[in-house]
């Protein structure tokens, strides 16, 4: 059967990309961001996943009002960016796997799940810059599988929804007849806040006691409500639900391998933290 | 004026009220994906509010480029942020205007929270 080997949680902040497209790396601005990757890359050398599923949120790409699912997942041959507004160099194509996407499609809709099956997608920023961070040279080694969740326009799905949709996830790969190694990649947060007077709002001590949950106690998050979510986290920093349900893809003992922390990138306090299942 | 439905100060929370206030606003700005959208809005700003039928509320908040106005008329700031790219604003000019700050006092904020 397939297996998880493991799970990275980033933010996804759209300068990044303007980063990236300048080759800002090693500025003094964003070093300490950009070098955090490292040994996450080096993991990923060293355990070479086959397939990534993607939990992140769109932001106006993909989905428009007209239609906002909760849940949405990808089932496509393949997944482009395109522009957000920005005029911001497009990342190439991602490969799909269809045959997960169609699994965990099943397999989620058996477990009570109702999601919206997207058999055409664009993916934003928040997937692609990601990728990116990961996989600098965009040569994706890997197919991909995206799950989007709404975190645009309340009523959002709760944290508890969340912790749950990822342990479905983790059990339909493990029940996939594959012996794909499978990498969930969580993107989003952590606190920040874009819009209104508190505009600029960052909360080191929740995000830290976020993080520090994630390992031992990933349900820690779940007492908290949406409004008091954004209360804690800010307006934008509720994407933390990204991580939530990737931390529970994992199943219920993982191992902390690697953590960076750092304020700001843009109005953002950027996270990333890398975990391995353990028996 | 912008902080109802929510009782965190300086804080909108973008639910069913908003999303209903705020849709032909919304639905322009979502149309700046597209950059020969964002051209025929700054060639010709008035046409292109009067196709989305943007209401008067909405329309003087587009003017002032006022964004806590923009909130207050219904923006969504996932939405804000196409339409503030067309004058080449980042983040931190989006977060000098709505806390009355200079962009150098808001970056300063920013990093005083380190």
């Amino acid at each position: 059967m397939a297996r998880i080997i493991g799970g990275i949680t980033t933010s996804h902040v759209p300068s990044i990309g303007g980063a990236i497209a300048k080759g800002l790396q090693q500025d003094p601005y964003w070093q300490p961001f950009f070098d955090g990757f490292i040994p996450v890359r080096q993991w990923l050398a060293e355990t070479r996943p086959d397939t990534v599923v993607v939990v992140y949120n769109d932001h106006g790409l993909n989905f428009f009002l007209d239609k906002m699912p909760t849940f949405a997942i990808g089932a496509a041959p393949s997944y482009r960016n395109a522009d957000e507004g920005w005029g911001l160099p497009q990342l190439p194509a991602f490969a799909g796997h269809t045959e997960l996407s169609w699994h965990l499609i099943e397999q989620l809709a058996a477990e009570d799940f109702d999601l919206t099956t997207c058999q055409e997608m664009l993916v934003d920023h928040a997937f692609t810059l990601p990728m990116a961070l990961l996989w600098p040279d965009q040569r994706w080694p890997v197919k991909v599988v995206p799950v989007c969740i709404n975190t645009v326009q309340a009523p959002l799905p709760t944290a508890a929804r969340c912790l749950k949709l990822g342990q479905a996830i983790g059990r339909a790969v493990a029940s996939w007849a594959s012996d794909e190694k499978v990498l969930v990649l969580g993107t989003g947060g952590l606190s920040h806040q874009l819009d209104g007077e508190r505009a600029g709002f960052i909360n080191k001590a929740f995000d830290t006691e976020f993080m520090d949950s994630l390992a031992a106690n990933p349900a820690w998050a779940t007492q908290f409500d949406t409004h008091q979510l954004i209360e804690r986290a800010g307006t934008q920093g509720v994407e933390l639900l990204m991580w939530l349900t990737t931390r529970a893809a994992l199943g219920d003992k993982v191992a902390e391998l690697h953590r960076n922390y750092h304020i700001p990138i843009s109005n953002t306090a950027s996270g990333l933290m890398l975990f391995e299942p353990r028996p | 004026m912008s902080t109802e439905h929510s009782d965190i100060p300086g804080t909108v929370i973008f639910d069913g009220v908003q999303a209903r206030k705020g849709y032909a606003l919304n639905k322009m700005c979502y149309s700046f994906n597209d950059a020969a959208n964002r051209q025929a809005f700054v060639d010709n700003e008035d046409a292109y509010c009067e196709r989305f039928g943007l209401n008067a509320q909405q329309r003087e908040a587009v003017r002032n480029r006022n964004v806590l106005q923009l909130i207050a008329a219904g923006g969504n700031a996932y939405y804000l942020a196409k339409f503030a790219g067309i004058f080449g604003l980042d983040m931190q000019d989006i977060g000098a205007q709505q806390t009355g700050l200079s962009k150098d006092q808001f970056k300063a904020r920013l990093l005083a929270q380190r």
